[in-house]
């Protein structure tokens, strides 16, 4: 192995592949990008062939579209629908199980085991979004079990990002489009004239181990910089902006404001917005029992704010209107997170407005109550 | 809605298991199915009712009264009218299964025409028809101790209503949009990834997101979900090509007569071209 951790290397154009491979023969099982239907999503990949390479794709508000794209690049395409919360924190979880027991019950408790998982693919935006749910689930006196067993064994192989798609805002929350940490090796995709390579930044010793397998040359100056261009680009060519600054005190300043009824008359109340952000990390409790009685088990679900039940406390739901459950969960996103958790809850992945089939665009709606558009009263 | 067990309440006959019914007024026998359905979930169902009065399943038909029926099919004649008082009065607790039970069904349609044109287009003596001029849910003529939507039903969410009702505790059933079970079951979004058409985020949940997952839109089967824009699904629609026909159409299926449905029908028939 004639490398250390600190150093950056050089990879073929089968080295994604290679990596895969690499990565199943230590026993990981590798979840990373595929097509499904028309978009990107993460699954379980078993070889570099799985790899959606050669598209790209067009994100606006509310739309989505993949393309071929002519230079069979691996890495075109920025997010899709799906965010690796889906394995960190997924949709549905058995929390416990109960049997009847004479006059009583005994609890099983839920074995919480993952298979050692790599993460092929991980962008920069979703490696800030995995390190704000680390503080969420991790952070406190009772660390998730659920979470922490999914989260510390997992490989994260990053992918510095070439391209910002139309809803990317990450550079606007310093999030991206290059990660400098928080990944076992991060991949800059070199496709440029003619060239079809990787410049590989180790960030672990098993990120060391692994890459030790694949063919690797070590970096030179101008892979460097050639790297360095490619994240240039994706920041030059962020789709939308998202001023930070002071975001939190106009919000809250707007609480009264007539744009929630505005913003409110298109929002489907859908929870789409929730369901596909890599932050948002709400759940609901369910407790069923079967046809005997003697079973019963508690499932824990991804909720959101924008259902009626959320808000449901003794007597009502408290958020009755859309206003109100959109205002709880723009605020809670951009500002009160900054009370709650020190830092904000968005990484401006801009997943939530692309995937909003309403096209409801959080950089517009911040704008409007930073510039004053939205007016702070009703009149 | 109030819940009550029907293992602690029957009191001293600790022996004696709940009794179910099943009944119909106008349906398909669809959402009825859906309990034979139950295949694997049969031989516990029927360890934990006694099937009292099912003529779907079985001719053996005890006498009322029953402490959970089941009715589906909606209140589309005078004596459909008449018989729901009947059933409500046989029933400790009564469950009514499906959209036309719920909503009135497809056959609510009649509710934005006029029934006797219809019967004279149909039948060569309309005369000997007696039937009303819209077709109703069960709530609007008896208390129902709950709703269960879909056409058809799902079977997961009867045996959980059923459950739930045996062993006094809330079903869990929820009544947040469609779009929430595409999201956990990790469908991409047929509107934005593929701009069809759907009424997923303003239809209630509970078919496990089916349509989508094939590519589809989804048609509303399960009916309005709680605070339904219907508004602003319809003015996407129409950005993706959709008329006011169209729209029409799309709000009268299997929930036509439900309020949000109903009301947004209206709204595009009103709307010239």
């Amino acid at each position: 192995m004639g490398f250390s951790e600190r150093e950056t290397l050089v990879v073929d154009a089968n080295a994604p592949g290679a990596i895969v491979s690499a990565l199943n023969r230590a026993g990981f099982e590798v979840i990373g990008p595929t097509v499904e239907s028309g978009s990107v999503v993460y699954g379980p990949i078993s070889t570099g062939e799985n790899l959606p390479r050669g598209f790209t794709d067009t994100q606006e508000p509310g739309h989505y579209r993949l393309n071929p794209h002519a230079d069979g690049s691996y890495f075109g395409y920025v997010v899709g629908p799906h965010s690796w919360k889906r394995y960190l924190h997924p949709p549905a979880v058995r929390l416990f199980a109960a049997r009847r027991e004479g006059k009583g019950f005994a609890l099983e408790a839920q074995p919480q085991e993952a298979p050692p998982r790599a993460f092929f693919g991980v962008r920069p935006c979703e490696l800030a979004a995995i390190a704000r749910q680390d503080r969420i689930f991790l952070g406190g006196a009772q660390p998730d079990p659920t979470y922490r067993t999914n989260r510390e064994g997992a490989f994260l192989v990053a992918v510095q990002c070439g391209r910002a798609g139309g809803t990317c805002f990450c550079a606007s929350m310093g999030t991206g489009p290059r990660a400098a940490a928080g990944f076992d090796l991060a991949l800059t995709e070199l496709s440029d004239g003619g060239r079809h390579e990787f410049v590989v930044e180790i960030g672990s010793p098993r990120g060391r181990d692994i890459l030790a397998k694949v063919p690797h040359r070590l970096a030179t100056e101008d892979d460097l910089n050639a790297a360095a261009a490619v994240t240039a680009r994706a920041q030059a060519g962020m789709g939308r902006s998202l001023e930070a600054e002071g975001l939190p005190k106009a919000l809250l300043a707007g609480l009264e404001s007539p744009r929630w009824e505005t913003t409110a008359a298109r929002c489907l109340s859908c929870a789409n917005c929730t369901m596909v952000c890599p932050t948002c990390f709400c759940t609901t409790v369910e407790d069923t029992t079967d046809l005997t009685g003697d079973h019963a088990e508690r499932w824990r679900r991804w909720d959101s704010c924008f259902t009626l039940d959320f808000s449901y406390i003794h007597g009502g739901a408290v958020r009755r209107t859309t206003a109100s459950r959109y205002r709880q969960w723009l605020t809670h996103k951009f500002a009160t997170w900054f009370e709650q958790f020190g830092e904000s809850g968005c990484v401006g992945c801009g997943r939530c407005i692309t995937w909003c089939p309403a096209g409801i665009d959080v950089t517009e709606e911040a704008r409007a109550f930073r510039t004053g558009s939205a007016p702070k009263e009703r009149t | 809605m109030k819940i009550g067990s029907h293992r602690t309440r029957r009191g001293a006959d600790a022996t004696r298991k709940p009794t179910l019914a099943v009944f119909k007024l106008a349906s398909c026998d669809g959402c009825q199915l859906a309990i034979l359905d139950c295949e694997d979930e049969l031989l516990a169902l029927s360890g934990a009712v006694e099937v009292a009065n099912f003529a779907e399943a079985s001719r053996a038909i005890q006498k009322g009264p029953y402490d959970i029926s089941l009715v589906e099919g909606s209140v589309t004649t005078p004596h459909d009218a008449e018989r729901i008082h009947e059933i409500r009065r046989q029933s400790r607790t009564l469950i009514t299964i499906g959209a036309c039970a719920t909503a009135g069904g497809i056959q609510a349609l009649r509710n934005f025409t006029d029934v006797a044109e219809l019967a004279r287009a149909v039948y060569a003596s309309p005369d000997y028809l007696s039937t009303l001029s819209k077709s109703t849910p069960i709530v609007e003529h008896v208390f129902v101790d709950y709703q269960l939507r879909g056409c058809p039903i799902d079977k997961r969410q009867l045996l959980e209503v059923l459950t739930a009702f045996l062993h006094g505790r809330k079903p869990a059933v929820s009544t947040a949009s469609v779009c929430l079970e595409c999201k956990r079951r990790g469908t991409p979004c047929v509107m934005v990834a593929h701009g069809t058409p759907c009424l997923g985020p303003v239809t209630q949940a509970g078919c496990g997101a089916i349509c989508p997952a094939y590519d589809r839109g989804c048609y509303a089967c399960f009916g309005p979900a709680e605070t339904a824009n219907t508004a602003s699904v319809a003015t996407l629609w129409g950005a993706m090509g959709a008329a006011a026909p169209d729209l029409v159409r799309a709000f009268r299926t299997f929930n036509a007569a439900a309020e949000p449905f109903r009301r947004e029908s209206e709204l595009h028939e009103r709307t010239p071209g």
